[in-house]
């Protein structure tokens, strides 16, 4: 059984057409990245799959169920959860506020207690920041309270998109430990990277992305070996 | 004599806060400069004036007008902002539609109503005036004082204190990422304009009780003011609204009662011009104007 589907996608600005028919699917228990140089349009997709545009084309069918074109609300009470570029915490907000926002739609008080707990066990740094605003913390906190606070939705598909951005070497690290972690648990994970040597290590399969098209997919590590691919991504 | 006009001047600037705070909400959230947000005020007032004519008692009518202007605002804001706001487009855009709009409605409504000035019926309050410290205070100013602080408070409360707080807040700063946490940005929005709407609403009862007088074109009045007040107090800043409003309540009375009233509408905006060059992010200097 495949979570998600995607099939035909198109999405554009206006006119200009970002995304020009692609096909992706994303396995339960799955890593997937989705890998391209800098407008490519691997944002437009994930927003796209959380409902913050409307695609003009296409299927993206999740469980069997057609979500393209949803609210974006509708589409995380499935279970779809993004990480989003630039992390976007709530800068205003508490770390504690951003995490309750996290667990937004979660009726079980005491699951989002339990969980509350897990992340701050996996994150000491924002128990000790859980009265700020999330705004004071580094730009690898800022990531972890991102990370966290869509972990409070316990979520069945997972958008990370370029959760390594900006970040220092020793932090990316950090990351991907995380991503690798979240594996193991079992976390069906759609990742989104320009950091393509440590994505595709981490990923089962992987997607290459050229201005709006996939030029190249297939297990990880097949697509790691391309030469295509190690000239063009891995600087080789 | 200070003492009467400071008294004076607090109790207007309590209701020049309570307008100005639901101003303030709908950009802070919505990112909208909304000037139909003054027609909520004399709808408001009408809806309290018919419904004392009719026979039913200020408490019941200043929330029924409360509610009628918030559920006028849910609409007309859909109808005019929805586009605006999913397009993204700036604040000048929403400036001019609403702008239009807004001189749509007033002249629409004293066309159907003609532009006279109306009166509340009398007795509706008690006409009478307490004595406190020396202090001449009226029944209808004590009203006003007391409905004002509830309000006031009431939005402070919602808006720090639970959980529609949060999402709002959420939502002020960054409409997507609230999306992405399940939040429905677009009920949230709905929610934000009857916010705003009833607190317009209340404002033009409270400001028709204060100076006995309601006309289709009270709002406009009161959006010039409205627009001082935010302004000053940093556009989407709730704090900032409060304190400038009580702020310029002050300064009016202060103006007519020791220089001359005509120039009383004169200081507020010379303040607003002032600020403006001096504080660009209001009076109270916080550069964020994303604060609800
Ligand atoms: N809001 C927008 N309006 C118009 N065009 C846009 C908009 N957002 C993105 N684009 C264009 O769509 C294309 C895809 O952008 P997108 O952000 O999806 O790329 P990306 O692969 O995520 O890039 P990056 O690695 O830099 O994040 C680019 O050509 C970009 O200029
Ligand atoms: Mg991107």
């Amino acid at each position: 059984m495949s979570t998600l589907t995607i099939s035909g996608l198109h999405v554009a600005y206006g006119r200009t057409e970002a995304v020009r028919g692609i096909d992706l699917t994303v396995a339960e228990g799955q890593v997937v990245t989705l890998i391209g140089a800098n407008g490519a349009g691997k944002t437009t997709i994930l927003r796209t799959l959380s409902g913050l545009i409307r695609p003009r084309a296409g299927q993206i069918l999740f469980d069997g169920r057609d979500v393209a074109g949803m609210a974006p609300h509708l589409i995380a009470g499935l279970g779809i959860v993004q990480v989003p570029e630039g992390r976007q915490v709530f800068a205003d907000l508490t770390v504690g506020e951003n995490l309750a926002l996290g667990a937004w739609l979660v009726r079980d008080a005491r699951a989002t207690q339990q969980r509350h707990e897990t992340i701050l066990a996996r994150f000491p740094r924002l128990r000790e920041r859980l009265g700020q605003p999330a705004g004071a913390l580094s730009g690898g906190e800022q990531q972890m309270l991102a990370m966290g606070r869509a972990l409070m939705a316990a979520p069945r598909l997972l958008l990370l998109d370029e959760p390594s951005m900006g970040l220092a070497p020793l932090v990316v690290e950090e990351i991907f430990a995380l991503i690798a972690e979240l594996k193991a648990a079992g976390t069906t994970i759609l990742l989104v990277e320009q950091n393509a040597s440590a994505a595709l290590e981490v990923a089962d399969v992987a997607y290459v992305l050229e201005v709006g098209r996939i030029t190249l997919s297939g297990p990880a590590a097949q697509v790691a070996r391309n030469p295509a691919v190690v000239a063009a991504y891995l600087g080789g | 004599m200070l003492a009467q006009q400071l008294v004076n001047g607090i109790l207007l600037g309590a209701t020049y806060a309570l307008f100005a705070l639901g101003f303030t909400l709908m950009f802070g959230v919505l990112r909208v400069i909304n000037l139909v947000y003054g027609f909520y005020f004399t709808a408001g007032a009408f809806v309290a004036l018919w419904l004392t004519q009719a026979g039913f008692p200020l408490v019941l009518a200043l929330p029924a007008a409360a509610v009628g202007a918030g559920a006028i605002a849910v609409v007309l804001d859909a109808v005019l902002l929805t586009r605006l706001r999913r397009t993204k487009a700036d604040e000048l855009s929403s400036l001019m539609v609403t702008l239009g709009a807004v001189l749509a409605l007033y002249a629409g409504m004293a066309a159907w109503l003609g532009p006279d000035i109306r009166r509340l019926r009398p007795g509706l309050v008690g006409s009478g005036a307490l004595d406190l410290w020396g202090l001449r205070v009226t029944v209808a100013q004590l009203l006003i004082l007391a409905a004002s602080g509830v309000l006031v408070g009431a939005l402070l409360w919602l808006v720090r204190g639970t959980r529609l707080g949060l999402a709002i807040r959420a939502m002020a700063e960054k409409p997507d990422a609230a999306a992405l946490m399940g939040i429905n940005t677009a009920g949230l929005a709905a929610t934000v304009s009857f916010i705003s709407g009833a607190l317009a609403g209340a404002g033009g009862v409270l400001i028709g009780l204060n100076f006995n007088a309601i006309h289709p074109y009270m709002g406009e009045q009161m959006m010039l003011r409205g627009f001082v007040v935010v302004i000053v107090g940093g556009l989407g800043d709730i704090f900032g609204a409060l304190l400038a409003g009580l702020l310029l309540g002050v300064v009016e009375v202060l103006t007519a009662g020791y220089l001359a009233s005509g120039l009383k509408e004169a200081v507020g905006f010379a303040i607003l011009v002032a600020v403006l060059w001096t504080r660009p992010a209001g009076l109270f200097g916080r550069t964020d104007v994303r604060r609800a």
